[in-house]
């Protein structure tokens, strides 16, 4: 019996564990919403996490892509050979790379190289007092400090997300047609017919909203870590750990969502 | 200048602050002393707003703070200097940088003039020429000095220093201790010093205050300070430990 309390306990803690580090998160993106539109734009830190964020993740998110596409084709041609299906492998790939594979994808990358760098550093600068230092000069730390990180993930995301897409997209095709001999006219072709622009729209919402949900995690739980160093390292594996869970679970629901709104008719 | 009215803070669990009172004139210079762990540091924090009171008021040059909300400090903040404890300097931004920040938020836009500011902040603190160095490429003495600089840059009307000596050899400390009679004198600064260095606040207290057991336990001139009877006091300012006797 006492076992059984205990346990309902527990659970009961991680719950409201759970809801208040939730709302915790849509606290701090409601202020950085707000806080966007109260205060002049820094330029020079939006381009500097920018580069960071936007051109420095490239290498990794080209190859995501580019062996996503690649082992996609591989399976698929393996399963549609068998029913005489080679025709559909083109539409097949792109789909499933703008719909799922793209955007969730880039995003896990992104969560764990940005979310991480985003998180170490805030919590760092957090618990050498350097937020407090800031604030004692004046300077409000959601504008400083979040709303240029947040930005430029949210406008990198989509753009990584993007070339992820045309890269998988481009290597399926090598895949299918220079290594198991599909033709390629007709890969292309098909490819070309059955992929929508909606498919396209599809992963970019979705980037963009995997974007925001990164932000928010990996920036919340920087400004909320606990002194010490050890604080550090816990707060950024469980920004990764939370920002991942978070894009795969939200995915699911975006998945039914944009399904219902985009092919109502 | 500055009134703190009733302080009271609780810090994990453990209530630091219980109660604290203290008033600041316009150019008054007082020291804060008190055993390590009283409460010194977080007493700043709640002049700059950084910690909210759990009761009580901070009351800056007559205006109301403690229920103004984060945003709404900003501008009171600029008025007070801090110099953190542990320097605070923001490591990704080079001296140079970390000394022009105030002035470029003030709206100082002037790349020569911010140079001319920066260059003339770090001589009188015996740090010229570090410009281009980064945070991590300094000691602890010279984040600290650096740190002070980028405090005082602004010339605020109250300026709080979190053990400024502390570190630091004892011809710099000297040199410190000067700087902030001479900004006293200069800019009619009102100062908050918090040491655990006797000699020093001796030397720039106008009056001292002993923090224990999260209130001003003693208030004093630096010579009733020295001539107070209280056992508690006398051997805080004498260096003595009650009770431990480890000569044998
Ligand atoms: N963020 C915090 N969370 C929990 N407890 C805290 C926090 N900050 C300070 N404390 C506690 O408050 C007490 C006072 O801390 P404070 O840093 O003000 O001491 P201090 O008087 O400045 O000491 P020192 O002379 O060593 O700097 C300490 O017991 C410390 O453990
Ligand atoms: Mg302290």
């Amino acid at each position: 019996m006492e076992r059984v309390i205990n346990l309902v306990g527990q659970v009961g803690g991680i719950f409201t564990h759970s809801c208040r580090t939730a709302g915790g998160v849509f606290l701090l993106l409601a202020d950085t919403i707000r806080t966007m539109f109260r205060y002049r734009l820094r330029w020079d830190q939006l381009l500097e996490q920018m580069y960071f964020i936007g051109i420095r993740s490239q290498v990794v998110v080209l190859t995501t892509g580019a062996f996503t596409g690649a082992v996609f084709a591989a399976q698929v041609w393996f399963q549609f050979k068998r029913f005489g299906m080679e025709s559909a492998i083109g539409p097949t790939v792109s789909i499933a790379m703008c719909r799922e594979l793209g955007p969730v994808l880039c995003s896990l990358l992104l969560a764990g190289r940005v979310g991480a760098a985003m998180a170490a550093e805030l919590s760092s600068m957090k618990i050498t007092e350097q937020v407090d230092a800031l604030r004692a000069l004046g300077v409000y730390p959601t504008e400083y400090l979040i709303v240029p990180r947040f930005l430029a993930l949210v406008i990198s995301a989509p753009v990584l997300t993007g070339m992820a897409l045309v890269t998988g997209i481009g290597v399926g095709y090598f895949v299918a047609v220079q290594i198991f001999g599909v033709d390629g006219a007709y890969y292309w072709d098909n490819t070309i017919k059955y992929t929508d622009r909606k498919d396209v729209l599809i992963a970019l919402i979705k980037a963009v909203i995997f974007g925001v949900i990164i932000a928010a995690i990996a920036c919340h739980k920087g400004m909320n870590c606990p002194p010490g160093t050890a604080g550090v390292g816990k707060t950024t594996t469980e920004a990764v750990v939370n920002a991942s869970l978070a894009v795969l679970i939200t995915n699911f629901f975006l998945t039914v969502l944009l399904n219902a709104i985009l092919y109502s008719n | 200048m500055l009134e703190l009215i009733n302080i009271r803070k609780s810090l994990g669990g453990q209530e630091v602050l219980r109660g604290v009172n203290l008033k600041v004139g316009p150019a008054e210079k007082v020291v804060v002393i008190g055993r390590s762990g009283c409460g010194k540091s977080v007493m700043l924090k709640h002049i700059m707003g950084l910690l909210k009171p759990d009761a009580g008021q901070v009351i800056f040059e007559g205006t109301q703070l403690t229920a103004l909300g984060e945003e709404a400090w900003n501008p009171y903040r600029r008025k007070i200097g801090m110099l953190f404890q542990g320097a605070a300097l923001f490591d990704s931004l080079s001296v140079f940088d970390n000394l022009a920040f105030p002035l470029r938020e003030e709206g100082e836009k002037n790349e020569k003039v911010l140079r001319e500011k920066v260059a003339e902040a770090l001589k009188i603190v015996s740090l010229g020429g570090t410009e281009e160095k980064m945070p991590a490429e300094l000691s602890g003495g010279m984040k600290k000095r650096a740190a002070l600089a980028r405090a005082i840059i602004r010339k605020p009307d109250l300026m709080m220093y979190d053990e400024p000596t502390t570190g630091l050899d004892p011809i710099v400390a000297d040199s410190i201790n000067r700087l902030i009679l001479h900004l006293g004198k200069m800019f009619g600064m009102a100062s908050i010093v918090v040491t655990h260095d006797m000699t020093s606040a001796r030397m720039v207290g106008d009056r001292i205050a002993y923090l224990h057991e999260g209130k001003i336990y003693y208030e004093g001139t630096p010579e009733q300070v020295d001539r107070c009877e209280d056992p508690l006091v006398r051997d805080f300012v004498r260096g003595h430990a009650p009770g431990i006797d480890v000569t044998g």
